[in-house]
């Protein structure tokens, strides 16, 4: 008798579900629900969690979980119910195939939107896979500008682009060091490859001469051939486009050789980790970030952070954290989850996060981002300069005029 | 010039790592015709190992030098500690089984060391504590550090202190019977099982002291470093002819040279703007612009170039006998 009784519940169940999709009568549904009532909503986010840069994809996981958990303590209402949210966090191991896969499991995991990924190499063959599926997608640190360049309407950025990045740490070397000859170092990755190409365009726009590229991979330790040669053509700066497991040596086996040029890096190696993995040799580089340093992030987010995790945010945390926060803003604006819904309240989005005022353009990417520059200062990365619409400005002045 | 020398320096460091690191697969391959695709982790073990015991020993403030050679003391016995357990429980079953066992077997040890190593020591990149100064001298033009000198000392050191075991000890004389034929070297009173042993824990030794200077040079060490140096090391041992000690020796320096000349100047040769019938046509080398086709990313593919290089014209390698009967 129970098991009958189960059954035609059951039976009765599946009915209403299949009634509620067809007839668009959604608020007899609403009324007739109990009032806690919780509608779970997935949020994916991707980042490597294992390998050279699991450090910098957990600082991005931990920015989105912390939106999240906010979010659902908030106890929002979307389409009548409570809102809980989860986080699948997936690890895409910095692998262009693994980024893929992972963002058809999240496809199929029916996300109601992603945050991520953390590498434009893995962020850029997973974009046809979540425009096909209509799920917005925002990243918080892929940088590479084909990302937004594809022309598909759910992918945004929270976060600069290497077109913006390249041109503020070349200005900064070209206008600051003023050198006579650059050599232009990358690690074949679609993030490495597409900043040397930023800064190598606008280093010679500005008379400056640059070396042929030299090349390694995301997985180099041994950089001394290709640093031997450098040391021989005597460049006054050198820049490298990637991530800091490869940056390390780069720099540390360079002062080995004695090569006394100027080292500088893109935000993918502008971090404290640099200094433990190389040591010294690091005293002095420049480096860029998109957006603005962690430090100047919203006090209210770092409290946040450092009191849930214990720790101070890496890099991207702050952005990734915005980013879910958006997805979150948008689902409430348009009181629903469903991605078709949510998305034109996305791109018409005026929001402002951990990182100040965002909104998106046409492409998906953030308007009027700032590109911050840092150096080195006792194995400290000091916010030195900040780079926006085409200008370098010195850090005090910037934030000055921001505290206005 | 100097860069050339510089070039030639950074090949020969890196080479006599190799050198080291084949002689493990070599010997392992010449006493039971086992290629031992987990030799590559022992490495990685022997400077994991050395990483926790100098990193636990720094604070106590002792001479940098003796921290180090603590950190190899300890990183040696446990790698030979390593090498014999594989060797009983992974390759002493299955000696008499067909070849493609053990050496699957092999794969399989390597995978389950590779993520031990994982669970103990995380999957982040280590920095090497780097106590030792690095005085840096010039010779010629090119620089050479202290670090430098001490790898390419105890390398060509512990090559020739093996090579004096091989040849001159009745453990070495053991090793070379029970490499001819074991069974008639069995009915001679040798003890077939420890001689093997005793190759499988003096190879990972080796390995182990490889691994710390690995670790010292580069600064870094992570759970995956043993997979690429091993296949290296693997490459060198083939091109000096697989089973061959001296070869060994021979193949690695020569593989790190390779390397370092191959990276170092792929660049300029395939800089398609300095052939004058060629530049006319890219527009890329207009203004004095460069189109290379090959950059030094392709460092790693040299290794197995020669590998390939070697399979193709001279299968049994420089100094490899023909062994054909064998396999």
């Amino acid at each position: 008798m129970n098991t009958k009784l189960a059954f035609s519940l059951l039976a009765a169940a599946l009915v209403a579900a299949g009634c509620s999709k067809e007839t668009p009568k959604p608020e007899q549904k609403t009324g007739a629900a109990p009032a806690g009532e919780s509608a779970e909503i997935k949020i994916g986010h991707v980042a490597p969690l294992t390998g050279g840069n699991a450090h910098l994809g957990k600082d991005n996981e931990n920015g989105a979980r912390l939106a999240i958990e906010e979010a659902n303590a908030a106890n929002i209402k979307i389409g009548g119910k409570t809102a809980k949210f989860t986080l699948v966090a997936e690890d895409d191991q910095e692998d262009p195939k693994v980024g893929a896969t992972v963002a058809q499991k999240l496809v199929d995991a029916k996300v109601a939107g992603v945050v991520g990924h953390l590498n434009s190499g893995t962020s850029i063959p997973a974009s046809p896979i979540y425009n096909q599926a209509g799920i917005p997608v925002i990243s918080g640190s892929a940088t590479n500008p084909k990302l937004t360049e594809q022309g598909f309407k759910n992918q945004f950025r929270d976060v600069g682009r290497d077109d913006q990045q390249g041109p503020a740490i070349a200005t900064y070397i070209a206008t600051e060091g003023k050198p006579k000859l650059v050599a232009l170092v990358d690690d074949s990755s679609a993030y490495g490859e597409g900043l040397a190409n930023e800064v190598e365009k606008t280093l010679k726009a500005a008379n400056v001469k640059v070396l042929p590229r030299e090349k390694g991979t995301n997985k180099t330790t041994d950089w001394k051939a290709v640093l031997t040669k450098l040391r021989g053509q005597k460049p006054d700066a050198v820049f490298y486009g990637g991530m800091t497991s490869t940056a390390a040596p780069l720099i540390k086996q360079g002062r080995e050789l004695g090569i006394k040029a100027v080292f500088s890096f893109g935000d993918g190696a502008c971090e404290g980790e640099m200094v433990k993995l190389a040591g010294e040799a690091t005293e002095g580089l420049l480096c860029s970030q998109a957006g603005i340093p962690v430090q100047a992030a919203s006090k209210k987010f770092l409290d946040a952070f450092k009191k849930r995790y214990n720790a101070d945010p890496i890099i991207y945390a702050p952005f990734t954290y915005d980013a879910a926060n958006l997805l979150i803003e948008a689902m409430k604006k348009a009181d629903s989850a469903d991605p078709a819904k949510y998305l034109p309240e996305l791109q018409k989005i005026q929001f402002t996060g951990a990182t100040g005022p965002i909104s998106f353009d046409d492409k998906g990417d953030r308007k009027d981002a700032e590109i911050t520059i840092f150096t080195m200062k006792s194995g400290k990365l000091d916010p030195t300069a900040v780079y926006k619409g085409g200008k370098i400005v010195p850090y005090q002045e910037f934030v000055k005029t921001a505290a206005k | 010039m100097d860069t050339f020398l510089q070039q030639i320096i950074n090949g020969l460091t890196a080479g006599s790592v190799y050198a080291v690191v084949a002689l493990g697969y070599t010997m392992v391959y010449g006493i039971i015709q086992l290629i031992n695709f987990a030799h590559g982790e022992v490495v990685m073990i022997g400077a994991m190992v050395a990483f926790t015991v100098i990193n636990a020993l720094v604070p106590y403030g002792l001479p940098p030098l003796a921290i180090v050679l603590i950190g190899a003391g300890c990183a040696v016995p446990i790698c030979m500690l390593v090498g014999y357990g594989m060797e009983k429980l992974a390759y002493r079953p299955l000696r008499h089984a067909p070849r493609l066992a053990p050496l699957i077997t092999a794969i399989g040890v390597s995978i389950i060391l590779q993520h031990v190593a994982l669970l103990i020591w995380s999957r982040n990149v280590l920095a090497f504590p780097q106590i030792i100064p690095s005085r840096t001298y010039m010779v010629g033009g090119a620089a050479i550090t202290t670090i430098q000198i001490a790898i390419l000392a105890i390398c060509f050191g512990l090559m020739a202190a093996l090579a004096i075991l091989i040849y001159r000890t009745p453990l070495g004389t053991a090793m070379r019977a029970t490499a001819q034929n074991q069974q008639v070297a069995g009915l001679m009173g040798i003890d077939i099982n420890r001689v093997i042993a005793a190759t499988f824990v003096i190879g990972a030794g080796l390995g182990a002291v490889a691994g710390v200077l690995y670790g010292t040079y580069y600064g870094l060490a992570q759970y995956t470093m043993g997979s690429i140096l091993g296949l290296k090391a693997f490459s060198a041992a083939v091109l000096g002819g697989i089973g061959n000690i001296p070869g060994a020796m021979l193949g690695g320096v020569l593989l790190g040279i390779v390397e370092a000349l191959g990276a170092g100047y792929i660049g300029d040769f395939t800089d398609l703007c300095q052939y004058g019938w060629l530049a006319g046509s890219i527009s890329a080398c207009d203004g004095g612009g460069h189109f290379v086709l090959f950059g030094s990313n392709y460092q790693d593919v040299f290794a197995f170039l020669v590998l390939i290089l070697v399979l193709v014209f001279r299968p049994s390698g420089l100094l490899g006998e023909r062994v054909g009967d064998r396999a």
